[in-house]
This record gives C-alpha cells, structure tokens and sequence, in this order.
C-alpha cells in the first residue's frame, strides 16, 4: 500500500480550498466549506405564547405527515405495503415523498450502519421544521439482534432526537399505523418537540456522531 | 472429471482433492499455481463462470485460505481452487485480468482481511467501511463485541435468570 493512498484516504476533493476560472477568463479562490454552506447552527422554534393558536397549529402539524423515502435497513419493506389499498396510509394524511426538502417525518427502519447513519444526519438536517423521526424495530432501540456488530449503532437517540419508537422485529405495517397515531396525539399535545432540543443539544449530538463517523469530510450542519 | 483432475496434477501439483459433491470438487494447489490453473480452466476446459472468491482466516494454523470457486456450465460441475496464503505477510497475485468481477472481491478481501493485492484497481477505496482505523474486521483476533461495547454508547440490559433455577427458587424457596 503506498503512502499517500493512505493520507488522503479521508479527505473529500470536493471540500478542499481551490482556484477556480470564472466563464470571463477571471481566476478566485474558492472555499467550499465556507463559501457554498452556512455554518450558522440550528435555531429552537419557541411554541406560541397564545394557546389556541398553538393548539391550531399542532392540529394542522398533526394533519401532514409527509414521509421522507429512506429505507436504511430490513424494516424499509413495511413502508411499500403502507401505501397500497389494503393498508392505506394515505386516509391518515401519510404520504411518501422522495427528498428530504420535501418532507417531515424520517422513519428509521431497522439497523444502521455507520456508512448510512452518515446520509441519515445529512437527510435529518437538510429537512425542515417541524420535523419528526420515528424508530422503526428493535435495532434502533438497543441495536437488536446487531448489538455487537462492528458496523451497526446500538442506539438511535445518541446521534438523532427520537419523538417515537415502535419495536418489534420487524413490526407490521398495522404497527406502523398505529404509531403513526400516536405520533399524532403526540403532536397535538405539543410533546414531538425532539427538533428543538436537537438545536438545544445540537454540541452533544454532533460530539457522539463524530466519535463513529471517523472520516468526517462535510460540514458540521448542511444548510 | 477424475481424468481431468489426474490430467492437471502432473502440470499443476495439485497437492489436496476433495470430491465434496458430485458437482463440486475441492483443489489445493501452492500459491504460486493458482492464477495458471484458474487460466488454464478458464481457456481449454470451459469453466468460463468465476462465481466468487472467498477467504477464511485459520489463525490456529497462521494461514489465510483464499476459495476461487469456479463453475463449468455445459459439465454443470464445480472447481474450487484453494490455496493458502501467509497470514503475518498476506500478498496474493491479483487475478482481476481474468474475470473484471474479482477486482471487487479482493477490494473486499482487502477490507475485511488486509490481503492486499498489488495492481488491482481501486483497491485502496473505501468499500464498506468508512474511516476504519483499526485491525482489518474479520480476522479473527479482532474483538467485534468489545468493540462495540467500546465505540457504540450500548443501552443497559434487563438482568436476566436462569430459567430452572429461578423457578426452583420461586416454587419451592425451602429446598
């Protein structure tokens, strides 16, 4: 193995400092990490000091429920089924969505590797408020039947905030749904709070990502 | 397949053969034969389907035992040629001019197990792993459950009983 296979192992070419040539001819230095993202952090959403309007706006929160679709582990072959006429998500206000712009809820399904939990960060924080994650099998909850995997997280709320976790191994799609209704309740009582303390917490978050994620070559938050 | 086999242990010093099945026959050829039989198959006696390169880590023995398991299609018969590999020093001749497929088999092996093949392509990437910074995971002497104890922040388990003494001691707590 050569000595500078190993050096740059880490290091993403895209991220690094650089000249660029504009379309006139006129060269500049570009900083990727600087120049094309935010570093600012995320900000908490203080809830409404008004009740009723907060309530309103739970309720209307609870009505869309628009999944992002991120199967990461076994679990990701229930979603399929929540769609189709015998199980029908949809009279629930749940539908799949395919970027994470797009959508609100991130369902977790099953184990993770260290290789995916890396795109699941940069999905959860490219989302936005209010956003919810559901903890879909036991792998999420103590790692499962992984638990002394070398690849595999044994639990889930170390890395991302958790509002609701369903276990089984794997849980049926009626298990989903009903999740999904608590999620609901959950919602309307203004408990799923879990992205404002993820800004809350957000030092303690990105310290217990870096310790597994080794190669860290993006930002620390992706806006 | 025995004329066939009796046929390449004069060129090739086949130095082990097991008839596992019908269809499948096991070759323990050196280290240095390997890459010359598997052609040799491949080009003048039709085993034209490489179906996949494995390795097993004997650390009792100091070895690695590397599997080229190769299929002939018209005979329906199976060749796995093993041979085994140093395991302090483990360098193998890469085969990935053979069959393209085998440049992703030893860019595995060379994760999970430090072979190192020199001149396959890409064969420093990343292929699971990402970031991996400790010994090779699939050797044997690697720790997986300590590891993740280590690394993986583990949520406490209930404490659990063995299921007949724990009844004997609810059911008949005098004895």
């Amino acid at each position: 193995m050569s000595e500078e296979n190993n050096i740059n192992k880490f290091e993403n070419p895209y991220y690094k400092k650089r000249i660029v040539e504009g379309p006139d001819g006129e060269k500049f230095e570009v900083d990727p990490l600087k120049d094309y993202f935010c570093d600012e952090h995320p900000k908490v959403h203080k809830p409404s000091k008004i009740p009723v309007i907060e309530n309103f706006l739970n309720w209307a929160r609870a009505e869309s429920l628009w999944v992002l679709g991120f199967g990461t582990g076994c679990g990701s072959i229930e979603i399929p089924p929540l769609m189709t006429p015998r199980f029908d998500a949809f009279r629930f206000g749940v539908q799949a969505r395919p970027t994470p712009r797009q959508s609100n809820v991130f369902i977790i399904s099953g184990y993770l590797a260290i290789k995916t939990l890396k795109r699941v960060i940069r999905s959860y924080e490219q989302m936005q408020n209010p956003k919810y994650v559901i903890a879909l099998g036991s792998c999420t909850i103590n790692g499962g039947m992984y638990f002394d995997s070398y690849n595999t997280i044994n639990r889930l709320d170390y890395y991302i905030p958790v509002d609701i976790y369903i276990a089984g191994c794997m849980p049926r799609p009626e298990a989903l749904l009903a999740g999904f209704n608590k999620l609901k309740e959950l919602i309307k009582e203004g408990k799923a709070e879990k992205a404002n303390e993820y800004a809350e917490k957000f030092e303690w978050y990105k310290a217990n990502q870096k310790k597994i994620i080794k190669d860290w070559n993006m930002p620390d938050y992706n806006w | 397949m025995k004329d066939l086999i009796n046929k390449l242990s004069v060129g090739f010093e086949i130095t082990d053969v097991v008839y596992q099945r019908k269809d499948i026959t096991f070759l323990t050829v050196a280290k240095e034969k390997v890459i010359d039989l598997i052609t040799h198959l491949r080009d003048y006696e039709g085993f034209s389907h490489f179906v996949l390169l494995s390795c097993v880590d004997w650390i009792e023995d100091n070895i690695f035992q590397l599997t080229y398991f190769l299929n002939n299609p018209e005979k329906k018969h199976d060749f796995a040629i093993r041979t085994n590999i140093d395991r302090n020093n483990p360098v193998m001749t890469s085969a990935h001019h053979l069959w393209k497929q085998i440049a992703t088999y030893q860019r595995e092996l060379k994760e999970m197990y430090g072979i190192d093949f020199p001149g396959s392509p890409r064969l420093n990437e990343n292929f699971i792993l990402e970031g991996w910074d400790n010994i090779p995971p699939m050797r044997r002497d690697f720790d997986t459950k300590q590891y993740a104890k280590d690394t993986f922040f583990p949520r406490e388990r209930p404490q659990t009983n063995d299921p007949t003494e724990y009844m004997k001691s609810k059911l008949y707590p005098k004895e």
